[in-house]
């Protein structure tokens, strides 16, 4: 074109970045790819394989192996073998590789970007300005990290061998946020990346050759999803780590049940984007093009609910319909374009299938005039305003470049439409009052919030999401605790206790004493109208407890979730109810510990130890009630990442056996201390110390609803509790064995589960008893990003 | 009030056709070009609702070069374009007539022959936009550009502090226009901003509009003297509304001139003056733009958050003085394959 032309024109032209050097590494490497094992790669020859091409193109790249089940035993073997020499060289010794490997990526950030761009399709700016920045500076946070946990986590250690399975959205980025905390915490690795994008991983594997990081413990094997499910399930994964749909995390977490894996889910969302009346209505347009033009859509964290408050709804959808209209959907490669190409034709199927579908029930659909190209998998940038909360649109993740959207009419009215979601992942809020977005961000359900903003990321801030978005975090410090396990711990089997059997003659002859359920504050009689006798070491019926049913777990979740509001008492209150708590107990110590060693047969000078210790673990949880701060980040904003510590929600807590007394208060406090509320069912076999604790509770002005008890057991509501949807968490300590039930059941809401997977746990050892890990488990950490400046 | 609906509003196509002769983009003929805004009258609620949050208009800012890359024939083209928006401009307390008839005659030829040849260009038809001095060197200005289609713009009111007497301020437009000026580049009080005295200012602003008669007026704002960028976006709006053809960033003299940031803001003012009451308003950057990349960002800008229409002088101008030079050297580069160097460059 003539430069006459194009000044009656203006267009911006191509500026296409050249693929060459990206198709001559492919070409080296033989456009086909084996399995990177044990520090080199296997030969592709003899394997099975697919084709991994570039999904504008339609063009094949390259051919990858598929892995078969004794490539993935020999990889985990191999990282196996390598673990203990990688865990035990130190980690100043390990972040030495980690920041060569750093160096690396930003030495060939370029060749990274294109080989990314040409696999998965995303714009090469991109690949270029956001994902490979992102992955160095992953591995710079973590060579750091690994630099400094011995000082700083010296009860920590690694968990040993990490199998982990990554989408194609971001596939080098979520590679290093795999495999960063991974490496730098001691554990080797065993990772899959997703068929539609192994390029870069394989890349990185030639760096990782070139950092000189020790052979096997890095392995990086290619295939589908039964691949993945071989990494997950693996009896040498002693960690398991997911990126993806909630669908398969969701399997992913039933395969694993039970067997003693540490799991953490990152999955999927439909997080919310807020437009306030008095927000930078044009800015609040801009940042929809980074919340859900960005990697077409393609992102879990996507803004892709749009509410918007009803007075400036239709100023503010004219702008969006004119921003889209600008937007420049092309050749990924070429470095004007703001869209690039779906991932693969499966995709776009899908995402044009979910729209056509969802219109059915509604909505108005806007898509961007701008062109597409003929060929290649392309979807236009897609607004659907009036979309109901009732409708598909609005409550199905679509991953791809489509945003639904309804208006509000109060900061109540978003906050409730933001979490009618089984989702919550992020959430973006715009509104130029501080009052108003530090009040709101609080209120949703989510694991990131971002003011004024939109899809930040940083090392240093955790990142993760809550329901079916899946729990853990990756990044900051709570990223690098999901990597590592307290070196406290025994491996020691939980030997079982069994009910005590004897003759229901009553063991003291004076009034009887009618322990009922403990809901809401009132004691209860249980749903089933059943009871079950407690005998003394002497074989004499200490009395009778209630038979709790699913009925009973039912009022009592719906007890603990009235009494949400324990959540926003201020830290100073739920400090001052613990220490009454441990004070009220204290002046019935000799009872208790009576009690104690009546039932169990401990000798009392152990059960005397016992209270005490109850009584200390109180104190000690009021002391940290106000002590377990937050964290300001330092993210590259100018601006602060708030980490705010929130409690969990609603836990379901199932008692030790063993220590009836001390077992159940070391979960409660730090719980309570936490601001969660519980429902608790206690030491099956001996839970005469819950039951004496009503009139504890009762005096100590603890509100109605936080601690609810139902004697139970445990076999009988396992399953209502596990399985129960609006409960945010179960922890299962009790010796029947039923780790494994947990954690299937807690498939159905995807809560949280903490387990002693049949190990013993000694609750009068303060280093296994109590400290930071209950802490971490009586919380969320939810990163809010307040970037300012007038 | 011209925003409500059921008043009729004067209708113009939204992209008005072009004047359809050779060249006709790179000249605008201002004498037949668009309808020159009338303004409104004052809407404080329209212009007190409405927000620049900084930091999201920084980030929009910080990804835009990398969103939009412009390269060889296209860059060569939209430097040519950069360069017909240039207001030339020599703002020196020792300006003197021969200095000013130089830079006129820089203004009328901007580019070296061989360079506008290899670019397949016809010598004569790429000038600047205009040529910008203080009134005193208006007369040597119109003079030097006689037989031109080049407009003489005077920086008035008592630039660049705008602080002598309001009659004398008003006297001195009069006096520019007298001169042979077409374009009037006031400087508004900033008091008024900082005070929020937004009558006053729109007061002042239509005053001047007045003042110019049928010379076109752009209202320099100062923005590096306005504290907030929200002050800057209710400014735009304001001086909009009192009349202003053009909003400008900066008189060139403050500490920060023109950025990206003050220039998003300022321009989504621009657009939601037109979607409001259908005027074109233009937008001129001033002060610290002397790079032809910053160019190339600058007009990709604008094309994006206004649109192709104001990619043409008579909506768009960069008040500059040294821009030119590197732009020049940009060009050679692209026809030769080789960097070029400075002194190769008929200076202005």
């Amino acid at each position: 074109m003539k430069v006459k032309e194009i000044l009656e024109t203006m267009d911006y032209g191509n500026a296409p970045e050249d693929p060459r050097p990206a198709l001559d590494w492919i070409k080296k490497n033989g456009a086909k790819f084996g399995h990177f094992i044990n520090g080199q790669f296997k030969s592709p020859e003899d394997s099975e394989s697919f084709e991994s091409r570039n999904p504008a193109t339609g063009e094949i790249l390259a051919t990858i192996s598929q892995a078969q089940l004794e490539d993935v035993d020999h990889a985990m073997h191999c990282a196996r073998s390598a673990q203990a020499d990688w865990e035990g060289m130190g980690g100043p010794a390990r972040a030495k590789f980690l920041y060569a490997i750093a160096r690396l990526v930003q030495k060939h950030s370029r060749l990274l970007a294109v080989v990314e761009t040409l696999d998965n399709g995303k714009p090469i700016r991109e690949s270029r300005d956001i994902d490979i920045p992102l992955v160095a500076r992953h591995f710079y946070f973590h060579a750091g990290a690994a630099q400094l946990m011995e000082k700083e986590m010296p009860d920590h250690r690694a968990h040993g061998v990490a199998g982990q399975v990554i989408p194609w959205n971001f596939p080098l980025l979520m590679l290093a946020w795999k495999i960063a905390p991974a490496l730098a915490m001691g554990n080797t690795v065993v990772i899959k990346p997703a068929e539609y994008t192994s390029l870069s991983a394989l890349l990185l594997a030639d760096i990782s050759m070139e950092a000189g990081l020790p052979a096997g413990v890095l392995n990086i094997i290619t295939g589908d999803g039964k691949v993945g499910e071989m990494i997950v399930t693996h009896e040498e994964a002693d960690k398991v780590a997911f990126t993806g749909s909630t669908d398969v995390g969701r399997k992913i977490r039933e395969a694993t049940a039970g067997q003693g894996k540490e799991l953490t889910l990152e999955l999927g969302g439909k997080s919310p984007y807020i437009v306030f009346d008095d927000a930078d209505l044009d800015s609040a347009v801009e940042g929809l093009v980074d919340a859900i033009w960005f990697n077409q859509g393609q992102v879990c964290c996507a803004g892709s609910r749009l509410f918007v408050q009803e007075g400036v709804a239709e100023k503010f959808h004219t702008k969006l319909r004119a921003r889209m209209d600008k937007l420049r959907v092309g050749n990924p490669m070429d470095k004007s374009v703001d869209l690039g190409a779906i991932v693969d034709p499966k995709q776009l199927e899908s995402i044009s299938q979910k729209v056509e579908e969802g219109l059915k029930e509604g909505g108005n659909e806007y898509v961007g005039s701008c062109d597409l190209p003929k060929e290649g998998c392309f979807y236009p940038p897609t607004l659907i305003t009036d979309v109901d909360p009732a409708c598909r649109l609005m409550q199905e993740e679509i991953f791809g470049p489509v945003l639904v959207g309804t208006t509000f009419r109060t900061p109540a009215e978003a906050v409730a439409l933001a979490n009618n979601t089984r989702y919550g992942l992020a959430a973006s809020i715009w509104t130029e009052n501080v009052n108003l977005a530090l009040d709101l961000a609080p209120k949703i359900i989510c694991g990131v919030a971002w003011i004024n903003s939109t899809n930040q990321f940083d090392a240093s801030t955790g990142f993760g999401g809550r329901r079916e978005s899946g729990f853990g975090r990756e990044g900051g410090w709570e990223g690098l605790y999901a990597y590592t396990r307290s070196v406290h711990l025994s491996d020691k089997p939980l030997e079982r206790i069994n009910q005590r059997e004897g003759t229901p003659e009553p063991s003291d002859p004076g009034i009887d004493r009618t322990p009922k359920l403990f809901i809401g504050g009132k004691q209860t009689r249980g749903d089933s109208g059943y009871s079950y006798p407690i005998f003394s070491r002497d074989g004499k019926q200490m009395g009778l407890v209630g038979q709790g049913n699913r009925k009973d777990i039912r009022n009592a979740v719906e007890a603990a979730n009235s009494a949400r509001s324990w959540a926003k008492s201020t830290a100073h209150l739920r400090a001052q109810i613990l220490y009454y708590l441990g004070e009220n107990l204290s002046i019935r110590a000799d009872e208790f510990a009576r009690r104690i060693s009546e039932m169990t047969g401990q000798d009392s000078k152990e059960s005397k130890e016992e209270v005490k210790l109850s009584i200390e673990r109180l104190f000690t949880y009021a002391g940290w009630a106000d002590k377990y701060d937050g964290a300001v980040h330092g993210a590259p904003i100018r601006g602060v990442a708030l980490a705010m510590k929130e409690p969990v929600g609603t836990i379901g807590i199932i008692c030790p056996d063993a220590l009836p007394l001390l077992g159940l208060i070391s979960l409660i406090a730090p719980a309570l201390s936490m601001g969660n509320t519980c429902v608790v069912v206690p030491s099956e076999p001996f839970p005469l110390s819950a039951t004496d604790l009503y009139q504890v509770f009762e005096t100590s002005d603890l509100p109605s609803g936080v601690v609810n008890l139902v004697t139970a057991r445990h076999g009988e509501v396992i399953e209502s509790l596990s399985g129960h949807m609006d409960l945010d968490a179960v922890w299962y300590f009790g010796s029947s064995g039923l780790s494994a039930t947990v954690e299937k059941l807690s498939t159905t809401n995807l809560k949280r589960t903490w387990l002693n997977h049949g190990k013993d746990r000694n609750w009068m050892d303060h280093k296994q008893g109590e400290g930071k890990d209950f802490l971490i488990q009586s919380t969320e950490v939810k990163n809010i990003w307040i970037p300012y400046g007038e | 009030m011209l925003r409500e609906k059921d008043q009729a509003l004067p209708v113009f196509p939204k992209h008005p056709r072009i004047l359809d002769y050779s060249f006709s983009i790179i000249l605008i003929d201002l004498t037949q070009g668009l309808p020159r805004n009338p303004g409104t009258e004052l809407d404080l609620d329209w212009a007190l609702s409405v927000q620049a949050n900084t930091s999201a208009i920084e980030r929009r800012c910080q990804a835009l070069p990398g969103r939009r890359s412009i390269k060889k024939a296209h860059q060569a083209a939209w430097l040519l374009k950069a360069i017909t928006c240039i207001d030339l401009t020599t703002l020196s307390g020792d300006d003197t007539e021969n200095r000013v008839r130089r830079l006129c005659q820089k203004a009328k030829f901007p580019l070296q022959k061989d360079v506008l040849e290899a670019l397949e260009i016809e010598p004569g038809t790429i000038t600047t936009g205009a040529i910008c001095v203080y009134h005193d060197m208006v007369k040597a200005a119109v003079s030097a550009l006689e037989g031109t289609k080049i407009p003489v713009a005077a920086v008035s009111t008592g630039f660049p502090a705008g602080l002598s007497p309001f009659s004398l301020r008003l006297a001195e437009i009069g006096e520019s226009v007298k001169d042979g000026a077409k374009e009037i580049d006031i400087v508004i009080s900033r008091r008024h901003v900082l005070s929020q005295d937004w009558q006053a200012l729109f007061d002042e602003m239509k005053a001047f509009r007045e003042a110019c008669g049928e010379a076109h007026i752009k209202a320099i704002l100062a923005t590096g003297e306005l504290g907030t960028l929200r002050n800057v976006a209710r400014a735009s709006l304001i001086c909009m509304m009192a009349g202003a053809d053009f909003i400008k960033t900066s008189t060139g003299k403050e500490s920060v001139n023109a950025t990206l940031p003050v220039s998003l803001t300022m321009i989504r003012q621009i657009r939601d003056y037109y979607d409001q009451t259908g005027y074109y308003v233009g937008y001129k950057p001033a002060g610290g733009i002397s790079r032809a990349k910053d160019a190339l960002t600058y007009l990709a800008l604008i094309k994006e958050e206004l649109g192709d229409r104001w990619l043409q002088p008579d909506l768009f101008r960069f008040g500059a003085s040294s821009l030119l030079g590197d732009i020049e050297r940009q060009l050679e580069h692209f026809v030769s394959g080789h960097y070029s160097a400075a002194y190769r460059h008929a200076m202005g």
